[in-house]
């Protein structure tokens, strides 16, 4: 699904990520933990191709496709999905407006047709239940206003609807209460399968233990420094990321 | 000043203009005319016209017409404009026509007619209205408009009077190279209410001038909804102001939406007594190289005063903006609220805009604050929606439309909601906004 190789970013003249490397197969949940400003939304937003990182070293392929050549609404096409840490608000343009855009341009980046009005409501309206939405919501402009636990709803409602293949949460637990949190895991788990994968940036173990992670990886001063089942994340919780230093430290 | 061709021309139409045997309005007209004489069209040297240059006027000469002159109105094409479920008033050329008018229904207690009817009529009450609201006023366009208005609505609502539908004065220019000068005169009674708009359309591809005076008096308590939607075509030149005087605890909310016209100045203005209420919403779109300039000027007179404004522009291409608004907050005008605010979208490096806010607080007791922002659109946003599949231009382009139909959004009445919308869409085609999804 995904191969990072060596990845080296640099924001501004200032190197954020020093080798990152990173493979994740169909079906696998990887969770990325790490200090605050160690580079894991960087490498999100990296994967996602926003603009204003200079990769500097380092491959990223996709799908066998080279990722960092792609633009970011083909990536998207291409089934990468961002969960953004800080969900963008965009008033006057409604979140039924915002999906319809994106599904069908990923329909017909899929060669499939657009589905019509009745079919499309059908389908909104069952992906909204399954975060619990009230359907509202849907004819409100994008996140306008919304709770910081209903931008993070809001954010699984759209990859529920776009069906990707790699998605990439960036701290959606963040901000949510424990039934939140329930009802995002919830949804994220009835989304897993064997030909989808998962990116989980997290700071909290709770979230582990409703979505079962294949791999837990520690990002420090941007690079993976460690690498475990998930039983690191518990390890971590207990002890902090001083642990790591040391045997980062003992390692050098 | 070269505005005396226009004077040539326009003296010998004079004894044609409604209420030519009134000895009150021919003195008036008088004043006015000596005033136009002295100062011709406003230049740029004035500070209130800083930024918008008529010149261009003076150098052709758009003539009167008379009303035989006008032409034949497609019907089709006027009822693509005339709102649903409103009393129409049709101003032809700068003549009320009463056979494209229709007021079937309309309580006989009100009186909405043309200027040049009412002027037969009930020339106590147009004699009441004329001038009141222009007091504090004066420039070219007004001295030009006072001295020659060919006719307007008249519209007199008295008191405790509350419309059941909308009003709607719908402006048509038909002839190339004329002009429409019309003075409207509005008048609300005590506790009366009514919702009007005002549409400014021509004929396709004709070249014009429309000079449009609305003067509305609010007595007390009366509430006003207005509208004025201007979709001139792309030759024409608009001048409309709107002068309002509000009694006290009257409300008038505006909605001033202009989105057509080559060069097109919208003033409006507004003087508040006591604990009135006033809104000023714009929103004004211009691309290849209209100009369009938004002049507001609210007077806090008394105590108690609220005032909201937000004007939001979008400016492609090489069109050029103005918002212009004044607050000023009188002495005696303690315990004032006012709020102003302009947000401005530049779509290409040759647009411009010129934002000049103006607080002039003279009281101590007031709340006031103005906020004006002028920029592009927000890059955060538009790696939002790409990053949802959505492509760039696209993504810019619903980020431009939103940003306009936030302000359409705040238009209570769902008919003129819905075509505004239209409009929005026709004017910015590669929106490829789809109507079916709003
Ligand atoms: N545009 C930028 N200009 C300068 N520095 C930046 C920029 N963007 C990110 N950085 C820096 O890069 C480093 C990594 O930031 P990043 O947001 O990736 O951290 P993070 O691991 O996601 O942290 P958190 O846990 O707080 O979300 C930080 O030191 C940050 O200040
Ligand atoms: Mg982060």
């Amino acid at each position: 699904m995904l191969k990072i190789e060596n990845l080296h970013v640099r924001v501004e003249d200032k190197p954020i990520l020093k080798g990152i490397s990173l493979h994740i197969k169909p079906g696998e949940v990887h969770a990325i933990m790490g200090p605050n400003g160690s580079g894991k939304s960087t490498l999100s937003h990296v994967l996602a191709g926003r603009d204003g990182y200079e990769v500097t070293a380092g491959t990223v392929i996709y799908k066998g496709k080279n990722l960092l050549d792609m633009p970011p609404e083909e990536r998207a096409r291409e089934g990468v999905f961002l969960a953004f840490q800080y969900p963008v608000e965009i008033p006057g343009v409604s979140n039924v407006y915002l999906l319809k855009a994106a599904l069908n341009a990923v329909r017909k980046h899929r060669g499939l047709p657009e589905l019509d009005a009745f079919d499309f409501l059908q389908m909104i309206k069952a992906k909204t239940k399954l975060v619990e939405m009230d359907e509202k919501f849907l004819y409100r402009a994008v996140n306008e206003g919304f709770s910081g636990g209903e931008k993070k709803r809001n954010e699984i409602l759209q990859m529920a609807v776009l069906e990707p293949s790699l998605c990439i949460l960036d701290e959606t637990d963040s901000g949510l209460d424990i039934d939140a949190l329930k009802i995002v895991s919830d949804g994220v788990n009835s989304l897993r399968s064997a030909d989808r994968s998962f990116i989980l940036v997290t700071h909290y173990q709770r979230l582990l233990d409703y979505i079962k992670p294949d791999q837990v990886h520690v990002l420090a001063q941007g690079r993976i420094v460690k690498t475990g089942d998930a039983s690191l994340a518990l390890e971590l919780e207990e002890r902090g990321y001083g642990w790591i230093d040391q045997t980062m430290g003992e390692a050098a | 000043m070269s505005a005396t061709s226009y004077i040539e021309r326009y003296q010998s139409i004079a004894d044609e203009l409604p209420g030519y045997n009134l000895p009150w309005l021919n003195a008036v007209r008088q004043l006015a005319l000596g005033s136009f004489e002295s100062t011709g069209f406003p230049s740029p040297r004035e500070e209130e016209w800083k930024y918008t240059n008529v010149t261009a006027l003076e150098k052709k000469l758009f003539a009167p017409s008379s009303i035989s002159t006008s032409s034949t109105i497609d019907k089709e094409w006027l009822e693509t404009h005339k709102l649903a479920d409103t009393w129409t008033l049709v101003l032809v050329d700068g003549y009320f026509d009463p056979k494209l008018s229709d007021l079937v229904g309309l309580t006989d207690k009100v009186i909405a007619t043309g200027i040049a009817e009412a002027l037969q009529s009930h020339p106590h009450r147009v004699k009441a209205l004329l001038g009141t609201t222009l007091e504090k006023e004066s420039h070219g366009f007004l001295a030009f408009n006072t001295a020659y208005f060919s006719d307007g609505a008249f519209i007199d609502i008295p008191a405790d009077v509350i419309l059941k539908k909308p009003l709607q004065i719908l402006h048509i220019s038909t002839r190339n190279e004329a002009l429409a000068n019309t003075r409207s005169l509005v008048g609300l009674g005590r506790n009366a209410e009514a919702k009007l708009i005002e549409t400014f359309i021509g004929l396709p591809n004709i070249s014009y001038l429309t000079a449009a005076v609305t003067e509305i008096h609010l007595t007390e308590n009366a509430a006003l909804d207005h509208y004025k939607l201007q979709v001139e075509t792309d030759k024409a030149y608009h001048f409309g102001g709107v002068y309002v005087k509000q009694d006290k605890t009257s409300r008038f909310y505006q909605h001033n939406l202009s989105f057509g016209g080559l060069l097109a100045r919208n003033e409006i203005h507004a003087e508040l007594a006591t604990a009135a209420e006033c809104e000023m919403n714009g929103l004004f779109l211009a691309k290849n190289r209209q100009h369009v300039d938004n002049h507001t000027l609210i007077h806090h007179v008394e105590p108690h005063g609220i005032s909201r404004e937000t004007y939001r522009g979008v400016l492609a291409d090489r069109a050029r903006g103005v918002f212009q608004g004044r607050i000023v907050v009188h002495p005696q005008a303690q315990k004032t609220s006012a709020e102003m605010n302009n947000r401005n979208l530049l779509l290409s490096e040759d647009a411009e805009i010129d934002a000049k806010p103006q607080l002039e607080i003279l009281a101590d007791d007031v709340k006031c604050s103005h906020g004006v922002a002028v920029g592009q659109l927000d890059s955060e946003s538009i790696f939002y929606l790409v990053s949802r599949g959505v492509d760039r231009e696209t993504a810019k382009n619903m980020l431009t439309f939103a940003f306009a139909n936030e302000m359409v959004e705040k238009i209570g009445l769902e008919s003129l909601r819905t075509k505004v919308q239209d409009h929005l869409l026709n004017i910015f085609p590669q929106t490829g906004i789809r109507r079916d999804w709003l």
